[in-house]
């Protein structure tokens, strides 16, 4: 495939910025609505009609690959095809409410969240799920929160969380912002979780183990059932996290393997745009036990069919100022509904497939399996980040890179289950052809994107933040 | 749709491709591909029906139109401003709507630059060096302005002082997030709807690492004394933390200007309008809190051919380098929300959003004066300047003016016993004879 993605360029920059464009400075409140004291003098920010924009924003978007561009088998990411209907849901202008309406006027969105609730509980084995988390992340945080609520509700105050070391970052990262200590459990030689060493690294002070299954290196934690023996015989909860997911719709649910707490990448496994980063959500469910630590409010239905809001019991208050991410929840709700059991379980059966198919299909060595949804290559002498630069010029995007480390140079790869036999060729073809290329090919590339290879040390090195700061220079 | 018609319709392999793939890997069916051991596989079925794209949209456009059809008068936080349609149909281009975070920046250009630029409105807008490229919201963006207190300043102290009028739902979310490092969120009064500045001058001490407050509060109260408030932060060593907006911002005093040190809020006022409380919590800081910053920043830097190029940046202070040091736990953030913002601020362009700042305080200014002349209410209840929203005074209890008003076809906030609050934007400004007329009806 050969692949040349658009370049706008003038002088020794790309499309210019709005700024060089055009700013202007306007001076405010001429009329004096406010005392002076009360209002700065001036704005100074670029002043374009509407087709200079549409031109500015239309070549932007023709320097940026989406999964409609090709391939993006992004590992861990879950970049799968993003349905259009679900959009005009999205843009319904019914859809477009206010927080702060009373919960009579707006029984049709409260519905719809209700329905929602019910689907992801149904698909992730749940008792009780709560929307309100507006990323993967912000899931994490409410689950601990209310790991850590419900073991104080007990009267048992404990400090810590275990973590495999090959789990994502943001595990660790929102177990310490709920205050725990982490404690970080080395994995096994077979990549899974080390039943030796999770033994060792649980105790009274175990708060709760989370968990990615399968981990990030596809494997199913087989002794899935063991762990959850080790850990809640220490008095702790096993928390799921949702980021590989689409691995399992319909083959198993985390609420069967013992699971007490999980969230849902919605952007991942229910095919709701990524954005460009966000924004996502992730709904968390529990255990009917843990049903009353919930964020608030939830959402249940009463005899009357009507729908209200309701606090938790001994709820752990926010983790968002309204409710979360009403938007991609809808859309959410649309794509479960537009796929069902067999869909859902079908996603999953093909995502495996792809993965499995590709990871036949190349030189790259795979040295843990079976995999599922997702595979990690290395690419043994060659750095995996030149290797995915390299990639660029085929016209695919690139696999996560360096990461998880347990891999020497990963290159964690994950098609889903939207890409055809045809475009998984073209991806073996891509990483084929970097496997069989040089470094110096590989380290000066990419030719065939907006940009060349950029140096991120040198922007790190002194960072430059904003139009100001490069009109300082 | 494409010669099947179970399982996936996302999911395009034909029979025989299947067939094909199954073969190459030398198994019999997808089944054997899963290594599930039995005890813990699911055979039994979600009971959740397939439906074509018609009757999905059919049953939720049903399922919407059970909203009650009212013209809402809400604010408190979210807001209702008109959003051109060039940002939706060029958000809406999946380049943009289906990337994501840009770890890889040379094929990501486009996003990165629009972020830049999202930023460096941020920047002049503020008048601080840092812009982040967003947080989940306001409430959230409040809580990582606490606990970059708790990591800049090396005061023993933990205490975070809040006004008494802001949501109890943002108060929440911030104790949650400073759950972690042991700080105390305590309130300070405010007089008339603004801070009591001699209060607060009694509240903060040495103990206190951060200090709050907001311009226009969740009341629609212009603060005047936020250069008070901010040297009475740096007193203290404290930091100071405005809650604003962009479209305030571009008419009240500049946050760098009263001292400020961290800003935060929901800049979906530009670029989202209502949408059940989703929204983009902006964070800008100072540059000398560059390291301690939140999130994903994007920079400018060059390429191997030279020309300036954008990246993210200083991904040292990020979850997934940093782990449980990390700044934040943030991954996914509310790129695209960042994008319509800037779009919707590119079009108003520097007039037009001076124009939008200064109608929103025409506007709360006007719709008082006009409640304010009926019987049994009296508006603003504040003696004080107001953006888009205010408060009012009814005689009746506010409930019950609140749902007659509902019962007439118009929302507005109940915030006391005979509290009601009231906001305009241009989307309903067309509809306040209405209300006004409305209030008549059931206030006296």
């Amino acid at each position: 495939m050969n692949y040349s993605q658009a370049r706008w360029s003038e002088d020794d920059r790309y499309e210019p910025l709005l700024s060089e464009k055009g700013n202007r400075e306007v001076a405010v409140d001429e009329d004096g609505l406010l005392p002076d004291d009360l209002t700065r003098d001036t704005v100074e920010l670029p002043a374009l009609e509407e087709p200079e924009l549409a031109r500015h924003y239309t070549r932007l978007s023709q320097m940026n690959y989406g999964v409609e561009s090709g391939p993006f088998p992004l590992g861990s990411c879950t970049m799968k095809y993003n349905p259009k209907f679900t959009e005009d849901l999205a843009a319904l202008p019914s859809a477009a409410v206010h927080p702060d309406r009373d919960e009579g006027t707006v029984q049709g969105l409260l519905g719809v969240m209700h329905g929602l609730q019910d689907y992801l509980a149904r698909i992730g084995g749940m008792d009780a799920v709560t929307l309100q988390p507006p990323a993967g992340a912000a899931g994490e945080f409410a689950g601990v929160l209310v790991a850590k609520a419900y073991h104080e509700h007990n009267g048992d105050q404990r400090s810590e969380i275990v973590i495999p070391d090959s789990a994502h970052g943001t595990n660790f990262a929102s177990a310490a912002m709920a205050g725990f200590d982490v404690v970080e459990l080395p994995s096994a030689e077979d990549g899974r979780v080390d039943l030796d060493a999770l033994e060792s690294a649980v105790s009274e002070e175990t708060a709760a183990l989370m968990l990615t299954n399968p981990n990030t290196l596809g494997l199913f934690e087989r002794d899935i059932e063991a762990i959850a023996e080790i850990v809640h015989d220490a008095g702790g909860l096993l928390y799921y996290d949702g980021a590989n997911l689409n691995a399992l719709l319909g083959q198993a649910r985390p609420g069967d393997m013992g699971f007490d707490i999980m969230h849902y990448n919605v952007h991942k496994t229910f095919a709701t745009p990524h954005g460009g980063g966000g924004p996502g959500a992730g709904p968390v469910g529990v255990v009917s036990e843990l049903a009353p630590f919930l964020p608030a409010p939830r959402v249940r239905k009463t005899e009357g069919e009507t729908v209200e809001r309701f606090d938790p019991e001994h709820t752990i208050g926010k983790v968002h100022g309204f409710e979360g991410n009403w938007l991609v929840l809808l859309k959410t709700y649309a794509y479960i509904a537009r796929l069902g059991d067999d869909g859902l379980a079908d996603a999953s059966a093909k995502a495996v497939l792809n993965a499995n198919y590709l990871a036949e299909q190349i030189d790259y060595e795979v040295p843990f399996g079976p995999f599922h949804h997702e595979f990690v290559a290395s690419a043994g002498e060659q750095d995996a980040a030149d290797v995915a630069k390299r990639m660029l010029d085929y016209g695919v995007h690139p696999p996560t890179t360096k990461w998880p480390e347990i891999v020497d140079e990963a290159l964690m790869t994950e098609p889903t289950e939207v890409e055809t036999t045809r475009s998984l060729d073209q991806l073996a073809e891509a990483f084929n052809a970097v496997a069989g290329e040089d470094d110096e090919t590989l380290e000066s590339a990419p030719s065939e994107t907006a940009a060349r290879r950029i140096d991120q040390v040198a922007a790190a090195r002194s960072p430059r933040l904003s139009w100001q700061a490069l009109d300082e220079e | 749709m494409s010669g099947h018609d179970r399982g996936s319709p996302y999911a395009p392999h034909t029979p025989a491709e299947t067939e094909a793939m199954l073969d190459a890997l030398d198994v019999d069916s997808e089944a054997d591909l899963f290594d599930i051991p039995d005890a813990v596989a699911f055979d039994g079925d979600f009971g959740i029906e397939a439906r074509d794209e018609r009757s999905i949209r059919r049953e939720v456009r049903r399922r919407l139109d059970r909203n009650d059809d009212l013209v809402e008068f809400l604010g408190r936080d979210h807001y209702d401003h008109y959003v051109p349609s060039l940002v939706d149909h060029l958000a809406d281009r999946q380049e943009f709507l289906t990337s994501y975070t840009q770890y890889q920046p040379e094929i990501a250009q486009g996003f990165l630059q629009a972020l830049f630029e999202y930023q460096s409105m941020l920047v002049e807008l503020t008048g601080l060096g840092v812009a982040n490229c967003s947080v989940y919201d306001a409430a959230t963006a409040l809580g990582e302005a606490a606990t970059l207190a708790a990591r800049v300043r090396d005061a023993d102290g933990q205490r975070v002082l809040v006004p008494e009028h802001m949501r109890a739902e943002k108060r929440s979310v911030l104790e949650n997030y400073t759950a972690g490092v042991d700080l105390s969120v305590e309130t300070y009064p405010m007089a008339d709807g603004a801070v009591d500045t001699e209060a607060l001058a009694e509240a903060v001490d040495e103990e206190t690492l951060l200090v709050y407050a907001e311009s226009p509060t969740v009341r629609g109260v212009i603060e005047e004394h936020l250069g008070d408030i901010g040297a009475l932060a740096e007193d203290h060593d404290a930091l100071f933390c405005l809650g604003s907006d962009p479209v305030a911002l571009a008419m009240l005093e500049r946050p760098a200007d009263v001292g400020a040190d961290v800003v935060v809020g929901d800049a979906a006022t530009l670029g989202l309008g209502t949408a059940y409380g989703m929204g983009i919590g902006l964070f800008v800081t100072r540059e000398e809190y560059l390291r301690q910053v939140p999130g994903r920043l994007v920079g400018a830097g060059e390429d191997d051919s030279g020309r300036r190029a954008y990246t993210l940046t200083l991904q040292t202070r990020e979850q997934h380098i940093r782990r449980e040091r990390a700044t934040s736990n943030i991954c996914t953030n509310q790129a695209w929300v960042a994008l319509r913002t800037a779009m919707h601020a590119a079009m108003l362009g520097p007039d037009g959003l001076v124009e939008l700042a200064e109608d929103s305080i025409r506007r709360a200014r006007d719709a008082a004066d006009r409640l304010d002349d009926i019987s049994g209410v009296r508006a603003p209840v504040h003696d004080r300047h107001q953006f888009r929203e205010f408060v009012a005074h009814t005689d009746q209890p506010a409930g019950a003016v609140v749902d007659d008003l509902a019962a007439a076809g118009y929302a507005v906030h109940r915030v006391g016993e005979h509290l009601i609050q009231v906001c305009v934007t241009e989307t309903n400004a067309d509809e306040l004879d209405g209300l006004v007329a409305a209030v008549e009806e059931v206030a006296q």
